[in-house]
C-alpha cells in the first residue's frame, strides 16, 4: 500500500535530476551556515525555502505539458502585471525598486518572469510551428522586449540581460537563422560603444573595475578584490569548512547571497569548485538530454531554455565572483540564500521533470 | 515565388538537435573556462593570494571626515560636533538581542526609551551594521564595560563624533538636522555619484541647511589600510589617506536677533522672515513652534516623534517657506504700485467710499461701516481702505497684475538656498483654468477679491518678506539666502556668497516713492501708528489681516469664532525709511488683526536690530482702530 502510494507520488519525479539538485542545495546549506557566521536560524529559513521549493517542484512535475501550455499566457500576463505593480508600488531595497509586498512576504516579480517568458515563447512557437516565418521571430522579440524594458527601469540591467538571454535561447533553439544570429551578434558588438553613454554611472563603474579593480578600492572594485583574494587564498584543497577568514572579515556584505561562492571557494578550494562545476554540468547535461528527447516542440523549447538558464546563472555568478564578469545581481543557483530564487529554480526543475515523464503519455 | 513547405519532422528534429549540440558545446566550453579561471586563481596565483590573506589581512577602512560646523553671521556656533563614547551592537553577530540587552543593562544604564529607539533603528537598518544602543557614556561606564567585554560578542565601544545644536529649538527650521542614512538617502547618494565617499558615513543631512548643503558639510572620506587579525580587529595601520573635513558654513542669520524674534512669539504660532534688502541676507527666519533638532540625531523615539508629528500646532511645518497664507491688506501697496505703473490711477485720483462695493448682484464690504469718505491712493494704504481696491480690481486685468507682481516673487519660489520651498498662488486666467476644471473661467468678481489680497492669493511669509525687501530696495530684487560664506578649514579659503541682484523690477522711481511715502504714513499716522509710536527712526509698513474662512455677510466677530478659524495677523515693514537695513514679514496665525498682533512684533525686532534696544510691548491697539487693515 505504502509502496503504491510512493510509486504514485514519485511517478513524475526524475530521480537523477532531483539527486543532483539536492546535492547542490545541501552543499549550499553547508556554505550558508559558514557564510552567515554559523547562524542556524538563517540556515533553517533557507531549509524552509527549500521545502517549499520541493513541494512546488513536485506539483509542477505532476502537471502535464498541456497544462503548462495553457498556463503560458496567464502566467506571462501576470508577470507583466506584477512588474508594472512593482514599478508603481514596489519596495525599494538597496536603491532599486524590485520587490513587491504581498502581505506576509515580499516577492521579486522578475523571478517569475524568468520562467513565464520561456513558457510563453515556447507556446507561441509551437502554435505557429507549421509555418515559422521571420515575422514570428519579430513578435517573439517583442514578447522578450516588454518585460525586459520594465526590468531595466527598476533599474536592474543584469536581470534584464539574463531575461533576454532566456528568451534568446528559445529563439536560437526554435531555429532562428544563423545569418540573423551572426548579424545580431555583430550589431551587438558594434552597438556596445553606443550603449555605453546610456548606462548608469555605477554600471559603467562596474565594467571598468573589471579591468582595473584598484581604480576604486572603496567603491565598485571592493567586492571583486575581496572575492578574488578569498577564492585565490583557498588554494587546491581549501581552508576547510568554517575555517575561511577572508570572506568572513566583513569584506563581503552580500556574502550569504550573491557572493556566497567566495566563501565556498575559500573553504573548499579548487577541488570543491570542481565538484560544484561537475554537479552543475550534470544538472545541465541531464536537462539537455531531456530536451533532446522531448516529444513536442513546446517541450523541447521549454526544457532547452530552462536548462540553459541554469547554466547562465551558474556561469554569470561564478564568473562575477571570480572577477571575469561585471558585478550583476545574480544568485548562485540552489546555493545563494533567498526564497524566490530557490522556488523559481525548483519550478524549472519541475518543468523539466514534467516534460520528461509525460513524454510517453503524449506520444501515444 | 511562394512554395508550401512540407513539414519533415525527422529533419526538424535533426536540426533542433544540432542546435542543442552547439549549445552543449558552448556550455561545456564556458564551464571549462571557469575551471581555468579557478586554476589560475587557486593554483597559479595561490601563493600571492595566500600571502595577501594570511600574513597581511589588509582591510581597507574608510575614515569618516568631520562634518563642517555651522555658525551665524557673527561666528556664533549653531551646529557643531563633539566626541563621545557610544556602545554599539552589530545585530548579525549577536545571537539573542533581547537577552544581550538585559545582560548589558546590568553593566551600564539602558532605559526603556533607549531600547525602543534601538528597536526602531534595527528595523530600519541592515543587521550587519553597527548600531548605537547608548551614547555619551561616562568614563566609569566605559571602564565597567571594558571589564565585562568578553561576555558580549558583537557589542563594542566606539568613540564617535556627534552632532549638536547648542541653541535647541532656536532656528531649528533653518538648520534642520542630520540622521542615520536610510535607503532613500542611499539612492540620493548614488545619484550624486558619492557612494564611495559615503562608505562608513552613518549620518546625513535630512532637512534644512544640513540637507541642502550636505555636499559642503560632509567632506571627503579618507582611506586607511589596516592589518587585522583573524578576529577582525585592527592590529596596525599600514597606510592612511586622511579625510578632508567638511566645509564650515557661515549663515547670514543673526542668532541673537533670531532668538529675540522667536521669544517675541511666545506660545503663539506664526512666522517671521527678516531680510537685509541690499544683499538678500536673511537675518531671521522664524517658524513657531519649532522643535529640538537634537532629538533627531540619534534617531528619534516613537513617543517624541508622535508628539511632534501629531501636534495640532504643526511644529515640524516650516511656516516661512512651506506655509501659504492669503496676504490680506499687505497686498495693497503692490496693487497700488501696479496701478501707477499701468496708468490705472494717479496718486491724487480718489473715490468716495460708501463702505461697500457692488458689482452685478454681489456686494463686497469694507471693514469700516459707513466707509472712509474721500480716499486717494495715500489714504487707501494708510487707512487700508478696501473699497478703493475693490474698484481698482474690478477695472483691471488679472493677467496684467500677474505679469507685474510675479517680479516681486509673489507666487514664485524665491530661490532660497534650502530645499522644499512652496510657490504659493498668484492667480491668473491660466492658473484658474488648470486649477478648477468645473469653473475654469475667470470671473470679474475674482479680480475684486484678489485686489485686497484675498480670493485665490496665497503666499509664503518668505515671499512677503522678499517682496517687501524688493520694494524697500526700489525694485532691485536680491535672491534671499541663508548661507553667507563657505569656509574650507584646510586651505583657509573662504568662498563668500556674493549678493547678486537677481533682477530689477521695471518701475519708475517716482511711483515707488509714492507707495513708500504711504507705507511711512502707515507707521506715522495709520494702522501701524500705535505700534511704532516714539520709535525714533522712520519706518514703512503695512498691516494685513488674512481671512481664514470666507467673510460672511455682516461684520466679523473674533470672540464668536473658534480659534483655528480666526484671522491671521500680518505685518510687513522696512526700516530705516531712507536707507533700509532690514525688511521683514511677520505672520501670527489665528491672532486676529495685524495692527494689533503682528505690528508690535515688527516694532520690537526693529528696535532690537537697529538700536540694540529691548522694547516693552507697546500698548495694544484697540480693536476698533485696528480692524481697518
Amino acid at each position: 500500500m505504502i509502496d503504491r502510494l510512493w510509486q504514485l507520488a514519485a511517478r513524475h519525479i526524475d530521480g537523477f535530476l532531483l539527486s543532483v539538485a539536492l546535492c547542490i542545495a545541501a552543499l549550499g546549506l553547508g556554505v550558508l551556515y559558514s557564510a552567515s557566521d554559523q547562524n542556524l536560524s538563517r540556515v533553517a529559513a533557507q531549509g524552509v525555502n527549500l521545502g517549499v521549493a520541493l513541494v512546488v517542484m513536485w506539483g509542477v512535475a505532476n502537471l502535464s505539458p498541456q497544462t503548462l501550455k495553457r498556463s503560458a499566457i496567464p502566467l506571462y500576463l501576470l508577470g507583466i502585471a506584477l512588474l508594472l505593480a512593482v514599478a508603481l508600488f514596489g519596495d525599494v531595497v538597496n536603491g532599486a525598486r524590485r520587490w513587491l509586498h504581498l502581505g506576509v512576504t515580499r516577492i521579486q516579480p522578475s523571478e517569475l518572469m524568468k520562467i513565464a517568458l520561456p513558457l510563453m515563447l515556447a507556446w507561441y512557437f509551437e502554435k505557429h510551428e507549421a509555418s515559422l516565418k521571420l515575422r514570428d521571430f519579430a513578435i517573439a522579440t517583442l514578447l522578450i522586449g516588454a518585460p525586459m524594458l520594465l526590468i531595466v527601469r527598476q533599474p536592474d540591467l543584469g536581470t534584464a540581460l539574463l531575461l533576454a538571454a532566456s528568451g534568446g535561447y528559445v529563439l536560437f533553439l526554435a531555429g532562428l537563422s544563423w545569418k540573423i544570429i551572426t548579424a545580431l551578434g555583430a550589431a551587438g558588438a558594434a552597438g556596445l560603444p553606443l550603449l555605453w553613454p546610456l548606462l548608469h554611472d555605477y554600471q559603467r563603474e562596474r565594467v571598468l573595475t573589471l579591468f582595473d579593480p584598484m581604480r576604486d578600492p572603496l567603491g565598485a572594485g571592493y567586492h571583486i578584490i575581496q572575492s578574488t583574494i578569498a577564492i585565490g587564498s583557498g588554494g587546491v584543497l581549501g581552508k576547510g569548512w568554517l575555517q575561511g577568514t577572508q570572506a568572513h572579515l566583513d569584506f563581503l556584505p552580500e556574502r550569504h547571497t550573491d557572493f556566497i561562492f567566495a566563501v565556498y571557494g575559500e573553504e573548499f578550494g579548487l577541488l570543491g569548485n570542481i565538484v560544484l562545476l561537475v554537479l552543475y554540468a550534470l544538472l545541465i547535461g541531464r536537462g539537455l538530454l531531456i530536451t533532446a528527447s522531448a516529444s513536442t516542440l513546446f517541450g523541447r523549447l521549454l526544457a532547452g531554455a530552462i536548462s540553459l538558464m541554469f547554466f547562465t546563472y551558474a556561469f554569470v555568478n561564478m564568473g562575477m565572483v571570480s572577477g571575469i564578469l561585471p558585478v550583476v545581481g545574480v544568485p548562485l543557483p540552489l546555493v545563494s540564500y533567498g526564497g524566490t530564487a530557490m522556488v523559481t529554480l525548483f519550478l524549472g526543475i519541475g518543468i523539466l521533470m514534467s516534460v520528461q515523464t509525460h513524454r510517453k503519455l503524449v506520444k501515444s | 515565388m511562394k512554395h508550401t513547405e512540407i513539414k519533415n519532422p525527422e529533419r526538424e528534429l535533426f536540426l533542433f538537435r544540432r542546435r542543442l549540440a552547439v549549445a552543449a558545446v558552448l556550455v561545456l566550453g564556458a564551464l571549462l573556462g571557469l575551471m581555468a579561471r579557478f586554476v589560475y586563481l587557486q593554483v597559479v596565483r595561490h601563493e600571492e593570494f595566500r600571502t595577501l590573506a594570511e600574513s597581511n589581512r589588509i582591510s581597507v577602512v574608510p575614515v569618516v571626515p568631520n562634518r563642517g560646523i555651522i555658525t551665524d553671521r557673527h561666528g556664533t556656533v549653531l551646529a557643531n560636533n563633539y566626541s563621545a563614547y557610544t556602545i554599539e551592537i552589530t545585530p548579525s553577530k549577536v545571537k539573542n538581542i533581547e537577552s544581550t540587552l538585559d545582560d548589558l543593562a546590568a553593566v551600564i544604564e539602558i532605559t526603556p526609551r533607549d531600547r525602543k529607539r534601538f528597536k526602531k533603528l534595527s528595523e530600519e537598518s541592515k543587521n550587519f551594521e553597527s548600531l548605537p544602543i547608548r551614547t555619551r557614556l561616562t568614563d566609569e561606564e566605559v571602564a565597567r564595560f571594558a571589564a565585562n567585554r568578553f561576555r558580549f560578542p558583537g557589542v563594542d565601544i566606539k568613540a564617535r563624533l556627534f552632532r549638536q545644536y547648542p541653541y535647541g529649538e532656536v532656528a531649528s527650521h533653518v538648520l534642520g538636522y542630520i540622521g542615520r542614512v536610510n535607503d532613500k538617502d542611499l539612492e540620493r547618494i548614488a545619484r550624486a555619484e558619492q557612494t564611495a565617499n559615503y562608505k562608513g558615513t552613518d549620518y546625513i543631512g535630512k532637512v534644512g541647511i544640513e540637507l541642502s548643503y550636505e555636499h559642503e558639510l560632509h567632506g571627503q572620506t579618507g582611506v586607511e589600510e589596516v592589518e587585522i587579525d583573524a578576529g577582525g580587529r585592527a592590529v596596525r595601520t599600514l597606510s592612511r589617506t586622511p579625510p578632508t573635513s567638511g566645509n564650515n558654513l557661515r549663515l547670514s542669520l543673526d542668532i541673537k536677533l533670531q532668538k529675540y524674534a522667536e521669544d517675541l512669539f511666545g506660545a503663539r504660532r506664526g512666522a517671521l522672515v527678516a531680510i537685509e534688502p541690499g544683499t538678500g541676507d536673511i537675518l531671521a527666519f522664524v517658524s513657531k513652534p519649532g522643535y529640538d533638532p537634537n532629538l533627531f540625531v540619534e534617531g528619534i523615539d516613537t513617543q517624541n516623534w508622535e508628539a511632534l508629528n501629531n501636534s495640532a500646532d504643526k511644529p515640524l511645518l516650516n511656516r516661512p517657506m512651506r506655509g501659504a497664507y492669503p496676504p490680506g491688506s499687505t497686498f495693497k501697496p503692490f496693487m497700488a504700485l501696479w496701478a501707477l505703473e499701468h496708468n490705472r490711477r494717479t496718486p491724487a485720483q480718489g473715490i468716495s467710499d460708501p463702505g461697500y462695493f457692488t458689482l452685478g448682484n454681489h456686494t463686497w464690504r469694507d471693514d469700516k461701516k459707513g466707509g472712509h469718505g474721500w480716499v486717494d491712493m495715500y489714504t487707501s494704504i494708510v487707512h487700508s481702505c478696501d473699497t478703493y481696491y475693490y474698484k481698482l480690481g474690478s477695472e483691471s486685468d488679472i493677467d496684467d497684475i500677474h505679469a507685474f507682481l510675479k517680479l516681486f516673487s509673489f507666487g514664485q519660489t524665491t530661490g532660497i538656498d534650502i530645499e522644499g520651498e512652496l510657490a504659493g498662488v498668484l492667480p491668473s486666467r491660466e492658473w484658474k483654468r488648470n486649477r478648477f476644471k468645473r469653473d475654469p473661467k475667470w470671473q470679474p468678481g475674482d479680480s475684486v477679491s484678489a485686489a485686497i489680497g484675498q480670493g485665490y492669493n496665497t503666499f509664503t511669509p518668505l515671499q512677503m518678506a522678499t517682496a517687501m525687501a524688493t520694494l524697500a530696495n526700489d525694485g532691485v530684487a536680491y535672491q534671499p539666502h541663508l548661507v553667507k560664506a563657505i569656509e574650507n578649514i584646510r586651505s583657509g579659503e573662504v568662498r563668500k556668497v556674493a549678493p547678486q541682484a537677481s533682477h530689477q523690477v521695471p518701475v519708475k522711481e517716482a511711483h515707488v516713492q509714492v507707495v513708500k511715502r504711504a507705507l511711512i504714513g502707515v507707521n506715522a499716522e495709520g494702522t501701524g501708528a500705535r505700534a511704532f509710536a516714539g520709535a525714533g527712526y522712520l519706518s514703512g509698513g503695512k498691516t494685513g489681516t488674512a481671512q481664514v474662512v470666507a467673510m460672511k455677510e455682516g461684520p466679523y466677530d473674533a470672540s464668536k469664532v473658534e480659534e483655528r478659524f480666526r484671522d491671521h495677523a500680518w505685518f510687513i515693514a522696512y526700516a530705516p525709511a531712507d536707507k533700509p537695513r532690514i525688511a521683514l514679514a511677520v505672520l501670527v496665525e489665528n491672532a486676529g488683526f495685524g495692527a494689533q498682533h503682528a505690528a508690535p512684533v515688527a516694532r520690537q525686532v526693529f528696535d532690537y536690530y537697529l538700536l540694540g534696544k529691548v522694547t516693552a510691548v507697546p500698548p495694544p491697539t484697540p480693536p476698533r482702530e485696528a480692524r481697518h487693515d
